[in-house]
């Protein structure tokens, strides 16, 4: 970032105003984030697809999740979500300690987060839910079960690639936090992680009810 | 476009804690109403009320959590334009599979 390399100014050479570099950081992260709409769309294309032309088979496997761990989850990312919002806050405002301590609380909800969906995996492991060679499955049209499942550990498994560098770019935003990198008048490298953090979070906002929650009521 | 001072700083829109915690409570709200509704026999809006629930949820995030609220017009135009080839993909991949059966050619 500008921050690190321009020394005294923190307004990169190329701009006119910090108004301007703000926009244009915010118009980049959000280009990115649309791509990354339409990246995890084809899985969500996928998935609809196959879930309209074999609903028993999806309602039968879906139900082999647990909602729980599933709700609890979805709890904690949003509980992450409003602590990145704060970060941001914190570098929007101009207090390093603020924003130090909620980048910390986010990096330990989002790697509660990985624990939870690490137990479920193994979990799936553990039944032969996995598709693959020893997968077994009781319910009906166990075919079309594992296409569930291979869903399931694709959208789930790219959530979570996401989750991990997050993580990764979070645990190393730690120390310029505490040195004041972010400052009100740039703190746009901290907003675009807000920016990436929050997306993550819309995909399970969407992810929960989709996987884990189809036709609960029979 | 005029060009602006380099020294003036904008000041940024900083929303109040009080909105961020109301936004998180009404996330939680959702969450709470999705499972439940899970579990109440609707037909084939089960479905609907689930979507409609994360559609409201992700537009709670996207306009306060990620500032669109405050932000020019430029982004709602650069997330539509995303938002509008997901329709396009939609679309063309749920009516190619719905229509296959219609011209009774085999193995289609």
């Amino acid at each position: 970032m500008s921050v690190e390399t321009h020394g005294a100014s923190d307004l990169a050479h190329h701009f006119d105003s910090y108004e301007q570099q703000k926009e244009s950081a915010t118009l980049g992260m959000w280009t990115f984030l649309v791509t990354e709409i339409l990246f995890f769309g084809g899985l969500f294309a996928a998935y609809s697809l196959y879930r309209s032309l074999y609903p028993e088979a999806f309602r039968a496997a879906s139900h082999t999740l647990d909602i729980r761990l599933g709700a609890l989850n979805t709890a904690v990312l949003i509980g992450s979500s409003l602590t990145m919002a704060l970060a941001v806050r914190g570098g929007q405002i101009g207090k390093p300690k603020v924003t130090f301590g909620m980048l910390l609380a986010t990096l330990a909800l989002g790697s509660t987060f990985l624990g939870v969906k690490a137990i479920e995996y193994a979990d799936k492991f553990h039944h032969h839910h996995v598709p693959g060679a020893l997968f077994h499955f009781e319910g009906p049209d166990a075919v079309h079960a594992q296409l569930f499942f291979s869903l399931y550990f694709g959208m789930t498994g790219l959530h979570a690639l996401h989750m991990i560098i997050g993580v990764a770019i979070l645990a190393g935003m730690l120390r310029p936090a505490l040195r004041g990198a972010w400052t009100p008048r740039n703190h746009n490298f901290l907003e675009g992680m807000g920016l990436y953090w929050h997306f993550v979070d819309l995909v399970w906002i969407f992810l929960f009810p989709l996987l884990y929650l189809i036709g609960r009521h029979h | 476009m005029t060009h602006t001072q380099n020294s003036a700083a904008p000041a940024p829109h900083v929303m109040p804690v009080s909105t961020y915690l109301l936004v998180f409570l009404a996330l939680m709200c959702g969450t709470a109403l999705t499972v439940a509704a899970a579990y109440v026999d609707l037909g084939w809006a089960n479905n609907a009320v689930a979507l409609a629930i994360a559609i409201a949820k992700s537009t709670l995030v996207v306009l306060y959590f990620m500032h669109v609220k405050e932000n020019t017009r430029l982004i709602p135009a650069v997330i539509f334009s995303g938002l509008f080839m997901l329709l396009i993909l939609f679309v063309n991949l749920l009516a190619d599979y719905g229509t296959r059966g219609w011209l009774g050619v085999e193995g289609r």
